[in-house]
């Protein structure tokens, strides 16, 4: 229905206008170059490029799993079907190799490649055309001075209209505003840095913010929350869900760290971001920290109170069982007293206890679908990491019914909030698309 | 009181519910082969098969397993008849200590027997969640490989080649 829908939406704005539209959404090609011509690139310019890609975050989609960073490949599902990322070293036939400096440029700002054709959206350029002459420079010396990798990415999976790139036309004439970053002069430094890595390479609106019907940002609720490869992106600022109130310390921490002991530890697609602002100037995280503390708060308790709180209640030293609580009779109580409780109702302290669940984003939130990756997945290691709390997965321990009775209990117990709709469908959809 | 299928047989278990599955075998029923490495569910040397998948049984409480079977070394051969993985951790003298061992043959197990053809990446991506202090992992991963070569259902051409 909704699918249908989109596609005559899109087919409508596609063909508008006729030939006014054709001729409207036609770019042309821009001639190509020889990699060779480029000559020794600024080493300087290289580096600050490396750092501005880690902001971007762009090797995490254009890298396969398992493949050489950059070379694109990966599989990226979309409502409208999926769409792979492409090569984005310097090689010449599979790659940007052929891409003058303008190219890239004009990619990055208007999302077409160098061959005149239009990029989707998934690339995000919407956030991308606010990034300023110098560093979209940067990106291009960065990009260029990478080892070349041959390899093509699989052919998009789209239905008709959607294969047809001119439609992308009728997506930017209605979606994309090109214009650079313009700072906000009654604002300080730190707030505009903050800002213009937010909203520009940072692209942090691209997950966190949810998107209308055909796929793009919806502007009026920016920052409410938006989902990211089968993970909730939570809402930010004033919409944010989190038991604790995000300070300007804690988003700073936890940006620069992918773990705070309040709010826990960055799973799924943010894992990648905060593994790539992990190596950036912290200065642009703590700019980054400051712009989102701006948002507001959401209902979050501050933290002082949290802390005061306490952080357990069951003595047991580390490396040892918990003694478990007395087992409630309801299924999903005795499946936290016996599962969950000795590592999140205890004392033992990070990274080998868990997040006191009470203050859990992942419990409180809008949907469950965090909760269950969770639950289902645990928290793998992280590389090199080890003050980052593990947890392991109960997905095959715990059946569909044991996982939705679990989530069903938390959310009472914890959060206090009305029960989720679609629980057990929910479950059922996490676990398949594992 | 819980019920479980045990290497095939039937077991009553008389441990309260809340009992990690790694005690049950070990002190109920004398499986000795899973081993008390972390009890977090870090290190995996507590590795069983329960359904066909591998899971750490000592974050497992007995209670929700309820009918479940659970599958443990002792299960996948003896040492009078040892299974192809266990032939293949002996052929590879892929033990020093051998700790950790019982948790990572239960582990590729698990991983071979819903796919017989698992590339190397794959075999050393599903081992992740497995701790061994002695650093024979080389020697881990080729008995796997031996195994997973003697596992491999044979097809009809290789098989009249020989
Ligand atoms: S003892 Fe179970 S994972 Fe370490
Ligand atoms: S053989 Fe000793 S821990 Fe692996």
């Amino acid at each position: 229905m909704k699918l249908r829908f989109v596609l005559l939406a899109l087919l409508a704005i596609g063909t508008f206008g006729g030939t006014a539209a054709l001729l409207y959404a036609w770019e042309s090609s821009i001639a190509p170059i020889d990699p060779r011509s480029l000559g020794a690139l600024d080493r300087a310019v290289v580096r600050r490029g490396a750092s501005l890609a880690l902001l971007g975050d762009c090797a995490t989609c254009h890298t396969a799993p398992g493949g050489p960073p950059y070379a694109g490949g990966l599989a990226m599902p979309t409502p409208f079907g999926t769409i792979y990322s492409t090569n984005i070293t310097p090689d010449p036939e599979t790659g940007i190799g052929r891409w003058s400096e303008q190219a890239f440029i004009r990619a990055l700002r208007s999302g077409v490649d160098r061959e005149g054709r239009h990029l989707y959206p998934a690339f995000p350029y919407d956030h991308f055309t606010r990034v300023s002459d110098d560093d979209t420079k940067a990106l291009y010396a960065f990009f260029m001075s990478l080892d070349p990798v041959k390899s093509s990415a699989p052919p998009n999976e789209l239905p008709f209209p959607l294969n047809v790139r001119l439609t992308l036309a009728g997506w930017k004439l209605l979606f994309l505003r090109r214009a650079r970053f313009v700072a906000d002069p009654s604002k300080d430094e730190k707030w505009n840095r903050g800002k213009y890595l937010v909203d520009g390479l940072g692209h942090c609106g691209a997950c966190h913010s949810p998107r209308n019907l055909l796929g793009a940002e919806m502007k009026s609720a920016g920052f409410a929350g938006g989902e990211a490869e089968g993970w909730r992106a939570y809402a930010l600022g004033r919409g944010s869900l989190s038991p604790v109130a995000w300070d300007e310390a804690a988003l700073a921490d936890y940006l620069a760290r992918g773990s705070h002991p309040l709010h826990g530890t960055a799973q799924g697609p943010m894992a990648n971001v905060v593994d790539n602002l992990s190596h950036v100037d912290p200065a642009d995280v703590g700019a980054m920290a400051h712009y989102l503390a701006s948002l507001g708060k959401g209902e979050g308790r501050n933290d002082a109170e949290r802390a005061a709180s306490g952080p357990g209640r069951f003595s047991q030293a580390a490396g040892a069982q918990a003694a478990t609580p007395a087992i409630p009779s309801e299924p999903g109580g005795a499946i936290y007293a016996t599962v969950c409780a000795s590592c999140h109702d205890g004392d033992r302290p990070l990274p080998l206890g868990g997040l006191r669940l009470d203050l859990s984003t992942a419990v409180a939130d809008a949907t469950p679908v965090n909760l269950i990756n969770l639950v289902v997945r645990g928290i793998p290691a992280a590389a090199g990491a080890s003050a980052h709390p593990i947890m392991p997965g109960f997905g095959d321990v715990l059946d569909d019914r044991q996982v939705s009775d679990l989530a069903s209990y938390l959310r009472t117990r914890f959060a206090g909030k009305q029960q989720w709709d679609g629980l057990t469908k929910a479950v059922a959809e996490a676990r398949g698309g594992r | 009181m819980t019920t479980l299928i045990v290497n095939g047989d039937s077991r009553t278990i008389e441990a309260s519910p809340d009992t990690p599955l790694l005690y049950v075998l070990r002190d109920e029923l004398g499986l000795n082969a899973a081993k008390f490495g972390c009890g977090l569910g870090q290190c995996g040397a507590c590795t069983v098969i329960v359904d066909g998948k591998a899971v750490f049984s000592c974050v497992t409480p007995v209670m929700v397993l309820e009918g479940r079977t659970v599958t443990t070394l002792e299960g996948i051969g003896s040492r009078d008849a040892p299974g192809p993985m266990q032939r293949a951790f002996i052929a590879e003298q892929a033990a020093q200590c051998g700790y950790c061992i019982p948790g990572m043959m239960m582990r590729a197990q698990a991983l071979l027997n819903r796919d017989p053809h698992a590339t190397d990446e794959s075999i050393e991506a599903e081992l992740q969640p497995h701790l061994c202090r002695c650093g024979t992992h080389m020697r881990i991963l080729r008995a796997i490989r031996r195994a997973a070569e003697e596992m491999r259902p044979k097809t009809v051409e290789a098989r009249t080649a020989r």
